[in-house]
């Protein structure tokens, strides 16, 4: 009886102990499916909570740029917290309030997972502890800084790498221990059945919407969708609603960090995963020949995972998605170049898709329209942008602050 | 029967007719942590203080069922450069220095990368008695299973406090050499009170098979040891050795055993 397989990928590959635990959720999961009441709490959730439905905004300076080809931007940076988190959060904080738990953990990479559930968790009166890798603490500390103030508890982890996949061991390890009384809010659609069918089904609400947006707009559908793939979560949610139009062409675009060739990437169906299991699930990851995990490397930290969701696998092998990677250097070219644009500011996750999809254009048929799924904004980036573009006046502002706070330190007032 | 839990159940009868307790000591070590030559002397030092049963772990990068000390352990290791063909050559070494069973204890895809036929083959080959793989639920385990029967390792289930009875009654059915019994909710290393909820918890593993069964986590002193004679057949000593080890060397992880087995 294994369950939740997608081909030969996904599965629950749980210790004993957790057993029980995922059987609840998935039978808590079922039922909330199964009942159009959920969905419609949902979506009134999602209306007067988060600003859905979001906006399917004509980029029409790069439109006219690329000689007419139609460029349209899926606006998920428009959620509340500013990513398409929220649209998985909120879900699953309806189903945490099902189960009767009291109490939500999760893990972090770029920090807007944790946001996102530290904000549900206040709104829905949860307690909240949220594990991230030390090394994403560092970088993401604006994200660290909206958690606590929230009223979350952010845990540094300091094992393995110290970035997203430590982070996911630690949060279930706590969960081993705590799953009584507290649901684990996975941040992306991998891990063990029946996350990975359940968070792809709270963010199918982003490509139900752009379906019926574009429908809409240009009176047809799309010929190409671009989306970033971290763990892939935003990626199924815009693809799903259009698996059956086979003439959309679907693309994942992953980090290409310095570069496949490197070694320092996260590309793992763009490059040289293989088929593994860890973290609960079976998929491909980046690994050496005794299994392994490698070290990952994006200057996003939301896509530098070393797995990816069990049906994006599949949908690759399937021949149904294809799969790229932008490198770091070539992402933060995209970035730029959208906000002078069209004056939106892009998560440096969200501008591998950006850049992936500017890299194709020209290529593309006269008469392409093309969906760029806009995963989250750039606010939390402002550290490591400024750092990528090597700001002058951004360096000056922080020595002044840092002055600031060393004269505070020093006179000791607060 | 299979020969380990012949094995098991003869030592445990001999005990018994010299007048010691009916129990027996299994200990819990990660490869190459701190190194293969200290993992050497601390094998050494147990197996002559009387250590019964020796896990051996493969380190893994994503050891998501340990706690903070052998996660520690397992991190350590691989970042000396721990290969896994090392870890198999030295079972074999062990199985032929020593007279005490080996267990290898891993995750599923240090055998998934190898091929889980060859691992097991060789496992076999290698003279190790048993394998425990506690994130390969015996859903996913069949074949393995199968394969392990034939050539003669134990695959080594898990009991866990939350396991509802029909499934205790399936892994009983599916157990081999000894069964597993995860005292609490949670990972390895926290303290474990030994209280009437494990003795029922026991009991109901009792219940659900035949084979003998080795209670683990959270096991640290004498004490605890003693509490376990007549309610389980192996008490597993892992983490608390680990932390010997790391403050007094190997010679501390002799007389720590020296004090568990005098009860
Ligand atoms: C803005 C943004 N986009 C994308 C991702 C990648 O995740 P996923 O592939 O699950 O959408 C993240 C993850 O943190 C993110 O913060």
């Amino acid at each position: 009886m294994s369950q939740g397989y997608h081909g030969a990928f996904g599965g629950a590959f749980i210790p004993e102990i957790l057993r029980e635990t995922f059987r609840q959720l998935t039978e808590a999961y079922r039922t909330a499916r199964r009942d159009p009441t959920f969905w419609d709490d949902y979506l009134r959730l999602m209306e007067n909570y988060s600003g859905r439905p979001t906006p399917l905004t004509l980029a029409e300076n790069i439109s006219q740029e690329f000689g007419g080809r139609r460029v349209y931007i899926k606006r998920e940076d428009l959620n509340h917290t500013g990513a398409h988190k929220a649209n998985n959060v909120m879900g699953q904080g309806l189903l945490v309030k099902r189960m009767g738990k009291h109490r939500v953990i999760a893990e972090t990479g770029a920090g807007q997972h944790g946001m996102a559930t530290a904000t549900m968790a206040a709104r829905m009166g949860l307690e909240c502890v949220i594990y991230m890798g030390a090394e994403d603490v560092e970088r993401q500390r604006p994200n660290v800084f909206w958690m606590e103030q929230l009223g979350a508890r952010v845990v540094p982890v300091t094992s393995g790498s110290k970035t997203l996949k430590d982070a996911i061991n630690e949060a279930l390890r706590d969960w081993v221990g705590s799953m009584d009384d507290t649901h684990y809010v996975l941040g992306t659609a991998c891990g063990a059945h029946p996350f990975p069918e359940m968070v792809a089904w709270f963010q199918s609400i982003i490509g139900e919407e752009a379906r019926r947006q574009i429908l809409a707009q240009e009176g047809r559908l799309p010929t190409h969708i671009y989306a970033c793939v971290g763990g892939g979560s935003n990626a199924l949610g815009i693809f799903q609603a259009f698996l059956e139009d086979t003439g959309v062409e679907l693309v994942g675009v992953e980090a290409g960090g310095h570069g496949l060739a490197t070694g320092k990437h996260a590309a793992r169906l763009a490059g040289d995963g293989v088929i593994g299991v860890a973290h609960g699930y079976k998929t491909y990851f980046l690994q050496d020949a005794d299994g392994q995990m490698r070290d990952t490397h994006s200057v996003a930290a939301g896509l530098d995972y070393v797995g990816v969701s069990p049906i994006l696998s599949h949908l690759r092998d399937a021949g149904r998605v294809r799969f790229a990677a932008a490198t770091d250097h070539e992402v933060v070219a995209a970035l730029k170049r959208l906000m002078r644009a069209e004056g939106i500011i892009p998560a440096l996750e969200s501008s591998h898709a950006v850049a992936q999809a500017l890299k194709e254009l020209p290529r593309l048929p006269p008469d392409a329209v093309v969906i760029i799924n806009l995963s989250g904004r750039g606010d939390k980036d402002i550290f490591t942008v400024a750092d990528a573009i090597d700001d002058p006046g951004w360096r000056h502002f922080i020595r002044a602050k840092a002055t600031q706070y060393a004269n505070r330190d020093t006179t000791g007032a607060t | 029967m299979t020969s380990l839990e012949r094995h098991l159940r003869d030592t445990l009868t001999r005990r018994r007719q010299n007048g010691a307790a009916p129990i027996l000591l299994m200990s819990h070590l990660v490869l190459g942590y701190p190194s293969l030559e200290e993992n050497r002397r601390v094998i050494a030092a147990m197996v002559a203080q009387g250590v019964d049963l020796i896990e051996l772990q493969i380190p893994f990068s994503e050891p998501i069922a340990d706690g903070p000390v052998i996660a520690m352990a397992n991190q350590a290791s691989l970042d000396r450069g721990f290969r896994v063909e090392e870890g198999l050559a030295f079972l074999g070494e062990m199985v032929q220095r020593h007279a005490v069973p080996f267990l290898l204890m891993t995750y599923y895809n240090i055998l998934h990368a190898r091929g889980w036929e060859p691992f097991i083959r060789q496992t076999a080959a290698l003279g190790g008695s048993g394998l425990i793989v506690p994130d390969l639920p015996l859903d996913e385990a069949g074949s393995a299973i199968s394969l392990c029967r034939e050539v003669g390792v134990d695959w080594i289930q898990l009991m866990t406090p939350t396991t509802p009875e029909q499934r205790l009654a399936e892994i009983g059915a599916a157990a081999a050499g000894l069964c597993y019994c995860v005292a609490r909710k949670g990972v390895t290393g926290r303290q474990t009170a030994f209280d009437s909820a494990i003795y029922a918890f026991l009991a109901r593993c009792r219940a659900a098979t035949s084979v003998p069964l080795a209670l683990g986590f959270g096991v640290k002193t004498g004490d605890d040891v003693r509490n376990l004679v007549g309610k389980a057949d192996i008490a597993v000593v892992g983490t608390a050795a680990i932390e010997i080890h790391r403050t007094g060397g190997a010679e501390a992880v002799g007389d720590f055993f020296k004090t568990l087995k005098t009860i």
